[in-house]
């Protein structure tokens, strides 16, 4: 391959970029929502995320008082604009008139309706020389000031300890964590049968074990949930794990059988030559060996269960205690807060941290899977 | 005793009630059933070999039967009965549905998905897959249009959400409309018919890179031999592309594209997060959801008509199994 790009160094170019515009355009949404988390809702709505790092303008008023210096016949007025003000950055212009209040450019000077001068700098100190002696009201001042830019936890500090959040996030794990250990096991005893042991019908129960993988989740809804209802599980956390194990089986099976039937025939049946039981050849060398196979079944249930929502929404209680994070998010959040961004951005932010993170560290294996379970 | 707790002693007692379960009926299939000992300790040995593949995959059968293959008869007789579940009222359910307006638009809503979904992420996995094969920094790339597999459909659909959003300081769409001259922010998710593909967008961004990463795969599997004969009988890239590597992953895009398509037979968290089904957005599964708990003979008559139209891949995936096998 190398060599057709060799030759043609601008179709490479072509390639370098249209492969960069593509990886921009598919993280972009995902940034957005990172940055708006971070961000106060009054500010989502105020300015687009994209510009959130860059300091944006923004003109207040102020009122200069205070007691005059008498110097040389001219009441001298100095101080500062940025006194008493939090946030705010280098001042770009100001003015005295309502219609105008933005007309002078900051450090400039400007003459005042009633006399005298004003002049007011960019770092906000200002003096002002009236012949006078200035009223006790004041005189008011308008300016333009750069507010940096402003990020806060403060969204999730709202999320996690006062929206049940926090709940949710338990609840997802408490879900997860059995739904994802349990099919394992009830797998690999299955797919090291159907790999390695020789028995009437074998080639019919892998045939089905891969219809089963393709049967819509929708079918098995209603009767069980009713079945779970008559053996007195009902709608419980014990009802989704039973119900997530019995649903990643399928994949489970296949995945570790078609990895279990690549492993070396050499050792299995040097393994029975020695007198080993079938019990002893799977847990002392199939299991073992197949661990890149159980690792990748592991994370892909792991990710499914914890993105559930369909099977969250039926087998679990519909009271709020027991929500998952998909179903407040989809339930709760994006009804009763629809306007609320901030506190969208950051629950959503939350639910997706930990998938990604597990995605990033088992990248590999997650791979290894794919392959396994779809090229053959 | 909190949720916690027991999910953890779910845990223990799962996985050492398993292991308990395997151990323990090998050994009573061993020393009390057919103890080999005394004459026919032979014919006990093979007798016990006979037995023991059933004891292993029993746990897994059971399951198997009573979480999905039991559900499959179960949801066709229940489609058989009214909302109480009482009275038997044949094919009553299929011939509301069929009378439903919105039945029908969700059924060519479903067609639109399934026609763009899989093709747009199967070409895009394809290009992507070709263009980074050649780049140093191609696994970052790879990587990183690979990670949206990773989000839940309602995170996904929330982050758009947010790049579909009804104002020009917040949604991208807009802010780009109003960058090209557009009057005023639109709502993407409202506007008639287009407003589906707005949301097919969600499904084709996380799907990508699913398909990228198994034909990726297929694309480094081809002999090298076959490009470098192209090369030097002087075809260009494009040639090379379409006419050298594409013809032999055929049978991967093959694989690629069905898997998408049942999936996006089964997605109803998008168009349920997004828009709850309105503005003419409705697709089969989540019309199911609407009558889920309302009235479950309708809702499994919808799920079997899912069902049906799985059904052609589940037995060309059946039929591709049983050819490796042999």
């Amino acid at each position: 391959m190398e060599n057709i790009a060799g030759h043609k160094p601008a179709l490479t170019w072509v390639t370098r970029i249209c492969v960069l515009v593509l990886v921009i355009l598919w993280l972009v949404p995902t940034v957005g929502l990172f940055v708006s988390s971070f961000r106060d809702r009054d500010d989502i709505s105020a300015s687009p995320w994209w510009q959130a790092p860059f300091p944006t303008e923004q003109t207040s008023a102020a009122r200069i008082s205070g007691e005059p210096a008498l110097v040389d016949d001219v009441y001298v007025l100095t101080g500062n604009l940025k006194d008493g003000e939090e946030g705010i950055g280098k001042i770009t212009a100001f003015g005295v008139s309502r219609s105008d209040p933005t007309g002078i450019v900051a450090g400039e000077e400007t003459e005042l309706r009633g006399g005298g001068t004003l002049v007011v700098n960019a770092d906000g100190s200002y003096e002002m020389r009236t012949p006078e002696e200035p009223s006790d009201k004041g005189q008011r001042v308008y300016f333009a000031a750069e507010v940096p830019p402003e990020f806060t936890t403060d969204n999730y500090e709202r999320v996690l300890y006062s929206n049940g959040m926090a709940q949710a996030f338990i609840n997802t794990f408490t879900v997860t964590i059995p739904a994802t250990v349990i099919p394992i096991l009830i797998a690999a005893f299955a797919a090291y049968a159907l790999a390695w042991m020789q028995f009437p019908g074998r080639g019919l129960l892998i045939a089905g074990v891969v219809g089963l993988l393709v049967v819509p989740l929708q079918l098995a809804l209603v009767p069980l949930l009713r079945l779970h209802n008559d053996i007195g599980i009902g709608q419980s956390f014990v009802g989704i794990w039973l119900a997530h194990t019995g649903f990643g089986l399928p994949l489970a099976i296949y995945l570790l059988r078609n990895y279990m039937v690549g492993l070396p025939k050499d050792i299995i049946e040097g393994a029975k030559v020695d007198g080993a039981t079938d019990f002893q050849i799977f847990t002392r060398i199939v299991l073992p060996l197949s661990f890149p196979a159980l690792a990748s079944f592991a994370i892909f249930q792991f990710l499914w269960t914890w993105n559930d929502l369909l099977v969250a929404k039926v087998f679990l209680p519909s009271d709020s205690g027991s929500w998952v994070m998909t179903r407040k998010i989809a339930d709760d959040l994006l009804g009763s807060r629809g306007g609320d961004w901030g506190i969208l951005a950051t629950a959503a932010f939350v639910s997706i941290a930990v998938p990604i993170a597990v995605f990033f560290l088992m990248q590999r294996y997650l791979v290894r899977g794919l392959l396994a379970g779809s090229v053959k | 005793m909190g949720p916690l707790m027991q999910g953890v002693l779910t845990i223990l007692i799962g996985v050492f009630g398993c292991i308990g379960y395997f151990y323990a009926s090998n050994i009573v299939l061993d020393r009390v059933i057919f103890p080999p000992r005394h004459d026919d300790a032979g014919r006990n040995i093979n007798r016990a070999n006979a037995v023991r593949p059933w004891l292993f995959l029993f746990p897994a059968l059971f399951a198997l039967t009573l979480y999905l293959v039991y559900p499959v008869v179960g949801s066709f007789i229940r489609s058989m009965y009214d909302r109480t579940g009482d009275t038997f009222i044949g094919f009553q359910n299929y011939q509301n549905l069929a009378g439903d307006p919105e039945f029908r638009s969700a059924v060519f809503n479903n067609l639109l998905w399934v026609l763009v979904v899989p093709a747009a992420a199967t070409f895009l996995g394809l290009v992507i897959a070709q263009l980074t094969d050649r780049l140093k920094w191609g696994g970052i790339a790879k990587s990183l249009i690979f990670m949206p597999m990773a989000i839940s459909f309602v995170g996904a659909s929330l982050i758009w959400k947010f790049v579909y959003a009804n104002d020009a300081s917040i949604g991208m769409l807009n802010a780009v409309r109003l960058f090209f001259g557009a009057d005023g922010p639109i709502d993407p998710l409202q506007v008639p018919f287009w407003n589906n593909f707005f949301l097919m967008v969600i499904l084709v961004w996380i799907q990508t890179g699913f398909a990228m990463v198994i034909l990726s795969a297929a694309l480094r599997g081809i002999p090298e031999e076959t490009i470098e004969a192209a090369i030097l009988d002087g075809a260009n890239p494009f040639q090379i592309f379409f006419k050298i590597q594409v013809p032999q992953i055929m049978g991967t895009i093959l694989v690629v594209w069905t898997t998408i398509t049942i999936l996006v037979l089964k997605v109803f968290d998008i168009v349920y997060t997004m828009t709850g089904g309105n503005f003419g957005t409705q697709i089969l599964p989540s019309y199911m959801m609407e009558y889920m708990f309302r009235d479950d003979g309708r809702a499994t008559a919808v799920a079997l008509v899912i069902m049906v139209l799985v059904l052609p891949v589940m037995i060309w995936n059946i039929r591709q199994a049983r050819k490796e096998m042999r």
